[in-house]
């Protein structure tokens, strides 16, 4: 958490791969409203920073993110359903819902093309980790590989996945 | 806005974060209110006259004691409850344990006594007054503990501002214990936990309302 002592770059960077993070997160949960989820990232960002005297070093960065995360979604819903009451229900039009699916399965047949580019010694522990949500040691012995390798793996592998997308 | 220039927005003002700022805010709110408390209590009640006998007595500390010990234990969950994703751990229980330890002692003061004199040990003779008066007293301190929680992150409202309202119970009953004349477990046991308990259902009642964020 360099961030939070105050040094800019690794601020910002934090802050993209807390985006990211978000954004995923959200998306899972907000299927129904998939335009308003780039705005409560933003929301929840902003949050993030506003509130970052209450993040206690000792304390999982993890469990402070969601908090936060869930908190601003669940407010988010409330006012929705404050305003919705007040609307004609019209609003989830079934079109809406048809293009997000079709955008996430897009999004899911890119990431599997993308990650077959990559050799297996970054793409086991991506896929294991990060999609399968093993945890590294249960990565390892199922490849059969360090856990220090599987880190390795995986951290390289995101880097070039991330040089894929960027073109 | 993109988010990317959000980012760099907020990374453009990132200033440090002292530690501790959770703890040392909570320390001026609870400066501030126990402040406000005993300057209250000094001016619309005042200090027992006979305090310097009081306190040879054993009860008068005893009487201290339950608020303070309640205090500590809503110290600790308001500075968890103020941090997204930190649990409320041990910190509601052992609210039971002063309590419960006034009650027994309460129990046995009532089981001891002759019939006829216990239910005057339950009243006293201010009981009308004394949960209105320590939950007035605790004004001060319950500002103080929803200005201070409203600038942290509390996730659960309802809790929070309950917590809150505690912390701002203890401290007025505390301030409350150096006026009031009672000393009967029976009735510290009934009208000071009621006393304490006011400012918590106001506090639980006020949270999801003042405490967004």
């Amino acid at each position: 958490m360099r961030g939070l002592s105050g040094e800019a770059a690794a601020y910002a960077a934090f802050l993209m791969d807390l985006s990211a993070f978000l954004r995923a997160f959200l998306r899972g949960r907000l299927a129904r409203v998939p335009d308003e989820v780039e705005d409560l990232v933003q929301e929840t960002l902003l949050a993030v920073h506003n509130q970052r005297h209450t993040y206690d070093a000792a304390q999982p960065l993890t469990a402070w993110v969601h908090a936060i995360a869930r908190y601003k979604m669940i407010d988010f819903l409330r006012r929705r359903a404050g305003r919705e009451a007040m609307n004609d229900p019209l609003e989830d039009d079934s079109d809406l819902l048809g293009a997000s699916d079709e955008e996430a399965r897009e999004a899911k047949r890119d990431m599997a093309t993308l990650l077959a580019r990559l050799p297996d010694r970054h793409r086991l522990p991506i896929q294991l980790v990060k999609i399968e949500g093993l945890s590294v040691a249960e990565a390892a012995k199922h490849t059969g590989m360090s856990e220090s390798a599987v880190k390795v793996g995986i951290h390289r592998g995101l880097k070039a996945l991330a040089a894929y997308i960027r073109g | 806005m993109e988010t990317d220039k959000l980012i760099a927005m907020l990374a453009s003002n990132a200033e440090p974060v002292a530690p501790g700022a959770v703890r040392r805010r909570y320390g001026a709110a609870v400066a501030g209110g126990g402040f406000g408390a005993l300057l209250l209590m000094v001016v619309f009640y005042g200090v027992r006259p006979d305090l310097r006998q009081a306190a040879a007595d054993p009860m008068f500390w005893v009487k201290l004691a339950l608020p303070l010990a309640l205090f500590a234990a809503a110290l600790v969950a308001v500075t968890r409850l103020a941090r997204p994703g930190v649990r409320l751990g041990w910190s509601a229980e052992a609210l039971l344990v002063p309590v419960g330890a006034i009650w027994v002692l309460a129990a046995v003061a009532l089981v001891s006594a002759a019939p006829g004199a216990r239910l005057p040990l339950v009243l006293g003779s201010t009981w009308v007054s004394c949960p209105f008066n320590i939950a007035f007293l605790s004004v001060p301190a319950f500002a103080a503990a929803f200005w201070t929680m409203k600038g942290l992150a509390p996730t659960r409202p309802v809790l929070a501002g309950a917590f809150s309202g505690l912390l701002a119970g203890t401290v007025g009953a505390a301030a409350y214990s150096l006026h009031c004349p009672e000393m009967a477990p029976p009735f510290l046991g009934t009208w000071y936990v009621l006393g304490m308990a006011l400012p918590a259902v106001a506090g639980a009642a006020a949270g999801p309302r003042l405490l967004r964020w």
